[in-house]
């Protein structure tokens, strides 16, 4: 099986006034289609960086990244906005819907920039389909104000889905929900996944990672381990007991 | 890129900030509307003088007496009584492209109808008078020639005589005393109004040359010549023969001074909508510069809305919006401020402009030309305004953009 990512010394270099900040120190990195990874790493350890450069936000100060087998070290920003709209979907720490913009019509957004023109009404389909694969099929008309945190981010998920990309990237997508709205959303996650969706996600909450498959983690710019999870929690199952503790603290109060 | 897609993102983005967007717009709309208005009002002005000036005659040519210097001083134009009937039958006899000559005297004095009277322009012509000034008769008839030949005792006259002389009865076949001469009424003209100096046209009583000349003011000499050319393309040579045949008649040096004046309609119609050129030049220079403003006012929001929306922005390049994308998508932006705001100004320049006409009767005229020029202006300043604005947004680094707040 080829990998879907193949980053081979992959170095990055700020150049900040005097001092030259080197955020990635030579990352070699393969995942293979249908991993859950999660990147982990405290502030400062490059994982920021690592995720702009396999989100082709960035591009790479030296070595080889393979996305789907293409080599994007020489691509240009317009052949990188292209892979991005065709390869990757992006999920965000706050959401980024756009404001006062119906959900559906959020979900619509990234079928605007294919370059294949995209019927009308097929983008509404493809929208629809996208919303009922996160739950949300009953909440299209909704404006993101009118949504909580945790149906945001699963618009946020519909629309990373909606061009069929070939990986999700996630930057703490957990990080501005509650512990149960957490769950939920790596319940999606997990759901995505075992349909072969290959998701990758950084986080530095430890038990949001023990959900994925996989635990990268960084430390100045390097890797530090990289190991297959051990007692792999199950979002549905850890739901059910969260609703028990809480029904449990009803009743005795 | 899809235009309609684009398009409708424009359109929300600029109905999210209602007051904002109409405030941008009231630049466009001030200014394409006082483009409108101004081209509307002038061209209405310069159509009314043409108009007036076509009233004056077809084809005619007018032959003023000349400027002399008497022992050193210098009279003007009309002073001196130089031209003469002769002069003006030798035009008519001896030039080829002339097809009507009427030699013209006017007195302004009282006339009488019973026990009414009236002060008015009393006018000595040429039968062919009518022809020239292309005047049509309400009812009777015009003096012939034979009643020319003999100095008859008839008048035709205007309107307005047969308003303040006989308000309730018909002129025709009435007798009015001009001076002491006891004319009879044998027709009436129809109105024909203001001239373009704003005389009443229509107060005029027309007598034969010869009875004007023997019996009402005993002149010697002729105040103006009215000729009619039988072309508009025959006027420039007719006005050069003319020139040459008073040349030799008054015993001129070829080289001058001359003692008469040739005069075309067309130098009469350049004179008057001249003015009329001026005061449009003037209110399109004060438009453009509201339009400039206009500009500068979209220019100015484009810029607040893209760092306002620079967190949009860095989505869209995220999802896979090319830097095209968003240049187009804000140019589109602002090509339809500019447009809609246009739009809204043409209607209001008419509006004005009508308000105008039915406000003080002035004739204003909207020509569709005009519409025209200021749709593409419009679209011409939204582009040049939105351009820099949508350029600095496509540049916008998508790292950059998602993490402003």
């Amino acid at each position: 099986m080829n990998p879907v990512i193949k980053l081979e010394d992959i170095r990055k270099t700020y150049h900040t006034g005097e001092v030259d900040v080197h955020a990635v120190q030579g990352i070699s990195l393969q995942i293979l289609p249908g991993e859950f990874v999660a990147i982990m790493g405290a502030s400062g350890s490059g994982k920021s960086t690592l995720m702009n450069l396999i989100g082709c936000l960035d591009r790479p100060t030296s070595g080889r990244y393979g996305l789907d087998d293409i080599d994007t070290s020489t691509l240009d920003r317009d052949a990188l906005a292209d892979i991005r709209n065709r390869k990757i979907g992006f999920i965000f720490q706050g959401f980024n819907l756009l404001s006062r913009t119906s959900a559906l019509e959020n979900v619509e957004m990234p079928m605007l920039y294919n370059h294949q023109h995209i019927q009308a009404q097929e983008q509404r389909e493809r929208a629809l389909h996208a919303l009922e694969l996160v739950g949300l099929s009953d909440r299209a008309d909704h404006y993101p104000n009118q949504l909580s945190g945790g149906q945001q981010q699963r618009v946020a998920i519909a629309r990373a889905l909606v061009n069929q990309p070939a990986l999700l990237l996630a930057d703490e997508p957990t990080g501005n929900l509650d512990s149960q709205t957490s769950i939920e959303i790596m319940g999606v996650f997990q759901k995505l996944n075992s349909q072969g969706i290959t998701i990758i996600m950084v986080t530095h909450e430890l038990d949001i990672a023990r959900y994925t498959k996989r635990t990268v983690v960084l430390r100045d710019g390097r890797v530090v381990t990289d190991d297959a999870v051990q007692n792999r929690l199950n979002a549905e199952t850890e739901l059910r007991n969260l609703r028990e503790a809480h029904q449990a603290i009803k009743l005795t109060a | 890129m899809r235009i309609f897609a684009t398009l409708r993102t424009a359109l929300r983005a600029l109905r999210r900030n209602k007051m904002r967007t109409i405030l941008t717009m009231l630049g466009m709309i001030i200014g394409v509307g006082a483009v409108i208005a101004s081209v509307s009002i002038t061209s209405g002005a310069k159509q009314q003088v043409e108009e007036q000036i076509a009233s004056l005659g077809e084809n005619m040519l007018l032959i003023f007496p000349g400027s002399f210097s008497s022992s050193g001083a210098r009279l003007g134009w009309g002073n001196w009584h130089s031209l003469q009937l002769e002069d003006a039958l030798a035009i008519q006899t001896q030039l080829q492209g002339v097809t009507a000559v009427s030699p013209e005297n006017r007195t302004r004095t009282q006339i009488i109808a019973g026990n009414q009277n009236w002060n008015t322009s009393v006018q000595g012509e040429s039968p062919e008078y009518l022809q020239i000034r292309q005047w049509p008769l309400a009812e009777g008839e015009m003096f012939d020639n034979q009643q020319v030949r003999t100095a008859a005792k008839v008048c035709v006259i205007g309107q307005t005589d047969v308003k303040e002389l006989f308000p309730n009865e018909d002129p025709l076949g009435k007798m009015i005393r001009v001076r002491d001469v006891p004319c009879q009424i044998i027709g009436v003209l129809q109105s024909k109004g203001l001239s373009p100096m704003g005389q009443d046209q229509d107060d005029i009583v027309l007598v034969p040359y010869t009875t004007e000349l023997k019996r009402i003011n005993r002149e010697d000499w002729v105040d103006t010549i009215l000729v009619q050319a039988v072309s508009q393309a025959a006027m420039p040579i007719v006005q050069q023969e003319i020139t040459d045949l008073l040349v030799q008649r008054h015993h001129l040096k070829p080289e001058g001074p001359r003692d008469f004046l040739v005069r075309s309609q067309e130098d009469i119609a350049q004179a008057a909508s001249a003015t009329a050129t001026v005061m449009g030049g003037l209110l399109a220079g004060i438009a453009a510069v509201s339009l400039l403003v206009g500009g500068i006012g979209i220019m100015n929001i484009m810029l607040v809305s893209v760092t306002e929306r620079t967190r949009e922005i860095g989505i869209r390049m995220a999802v896979g919006a090319r830097g095209g994308d968003i240049l187009v998508q804000f140019l589109i932006e602002a090509v339809t401020l500019s447009i809609i705001g246009g739009g809204i100004g043409i209607a209001s320049g008419m509006g004005i402009s009508h308000l105008i006409a039915s406000l003080t009767h002035w004739p204003t005229l909207t020509p569709i030309v005009w519409i025209g020029i200021a749709s593409f202006s419009s679209a011409v300043i939204g582009v040049i305004s939105g351009f820099y604005p949508a350029w600095k947004a496509s540049k916008l680094d998508p790292i950059d953009a998602l993490r402003y707040e």
